[in-house]
């Protein structure tokens, strides 16, 4: 079962596609676009992966003792949180002036432009 | 288009986007192996500039530079939201009203905010040296005085709040982080090189050179934002009211 972590990924990101392209709610489809985002934590952290390895940090641990995690995918994943995060939040920012001025928060309302 | 074309649509490109994934999935290294070329070499790099925490030294000093695009994408990000979520013409302010809040929340809400509040701080402070940084603890922090506004009410934290003030913290921070990379260049080498400051003692507060500074400055930076940010979405939710009234 060596490669279950990545397809662990994939699921969350189809998943989250799915619900993106069918969703009814802008709210809920920034939901979405976060479960995809979380997709790509989980890859991040299964490719660091390494087995009996523990946390790279060395404020308790001899250097060498151990083997430890790849740190450069957890620093990557540190950065999607970030930018998830922010983007998450200018996108709900969107969904209420979207709901301010159309009064609705259903995509397939939003067709017609308005001034 | 309507819905059944779309769902057919995305079952197709579904179906494709997945047969791809999963031969990618097929041939990366196996999970848990012990080859991390990468890894290694940072971890080294780590123990070579004295920082315990590989995590933010690869944040603040490896890729330092990177870490300062996804600062101004935070940045960027907060002045985004206050443009969108200003008050227009048609709107006005309503003072809330004074909750009610009941003893228990207001006493435990209360204990935990110091308490909170100390922990955002040493999480930043330690980023070099234990799991944490800029990153986590200043949500942590900006966190903690919304505590505020569960155990007494809105104007309660608007006191602690002044967001003007935290406007131009997020703006400073965001300008110290580029200063420090600047002094690198100033004396004599690249933009945010590590190689100004005296590494220090391993495992101390003062390791890592200028790791601790551009951590600290991170952490400003992002606890100012989050501040501001649930500012700005605290006053659609509880001030902001349209003017043909709701």
């Amino acid at each position: 079962m060596d490669v279950l972590p990545y397809l662990v990924a994939v699921w969350i990101f189809l998943i989250g596609c799915y619900g993106l392209a069918t969703s009814r709610n802008l709210i809920h489809a920034v939901g979405c676009l976060a479960v995809c985002q979380s997709a790509t934590y989980v890859l991040l952290l299964a490719v660091g992966y390494r087995d009996d390895a523990t946390a790279p940090v060395f404020s308790d641990l001899e250097p060498g003792a151990r083997p430890v995690v790849d740190p450069v995918v957890q620093a990557l994943a540190l950065t999607d949180v970030v930018v998830g995060a922010t983007v998450t939040a200018l996108l709900l920012a969107l969904v209420i002036q979207v709901a301010k001025r159309h009064g609705t928060v259903d995509p397939d309302e939003l067709s017609e432009l308005r001034g | 288009m309507n819905p059944r074309t779309r769902l057919r649509l995305v079952a197709v490109g579904g179906t494709g986007l997945a047969v791809l994934l999963v031969a990618a999935c097929l041939r990366l290294p196996d999970f848990g192996g012990d080859s991390h070329p990468y890894g290694d070499r940072a971890v080294r790099d780590s123990l070579a500039r004295q920082t315990a925490n590989t995590i933010a030294s690869i944040n603040f000093d490896q890729r330092a530079f990177d870490t300062m695009g996804e600062m101004t994408i935070l940045f960027a990000a907060v002045v985004g939201c206050v443009v969108l979520l200003r008050q227009t013409r048609d709107e006005h302010r309503a003072r809330p009203e004074p909750a009610d809040v009941t003893p228990p929340v207001r006493r435990y809400a209360l204990i935990a905010l110091p308490v909170a509040l100390v922990v955002g701080l040493y999480v930043i402070a330690h980023g070099q040296l234990s799991p944490g940084g800029g990153f986590q603890g200043g949500v942590v922090a900006a966190t903690a005085l919304h505590l505020l506004y569960l155990g007494a009410d809105y104007r309660a934290l608007e006191r602690v709040r002044p967001v003007g003030l935290y406007e131009v913290g997020d703006a400073v921070a965001a300008s110290a982080y580029l200063v420090t990379g600047l002094a690198g260049l100033i004396g004599g080498t690249a933009f945010l090189a590590n190689t100004l400051l005296p590494y220090g003692t391993f495992n101390t507060l003062s390791s890592g050179g200028t790791v601790p500074l551009l951590n600290a400055a991170v952490g400003m930076e992002v606890a100012c934002a989050v501040v501001v940010l649930l500012a700005r979405f605290l006053d659609q939710a509880v001030e902001i009211e349209e003017e043909s009234g709701k």
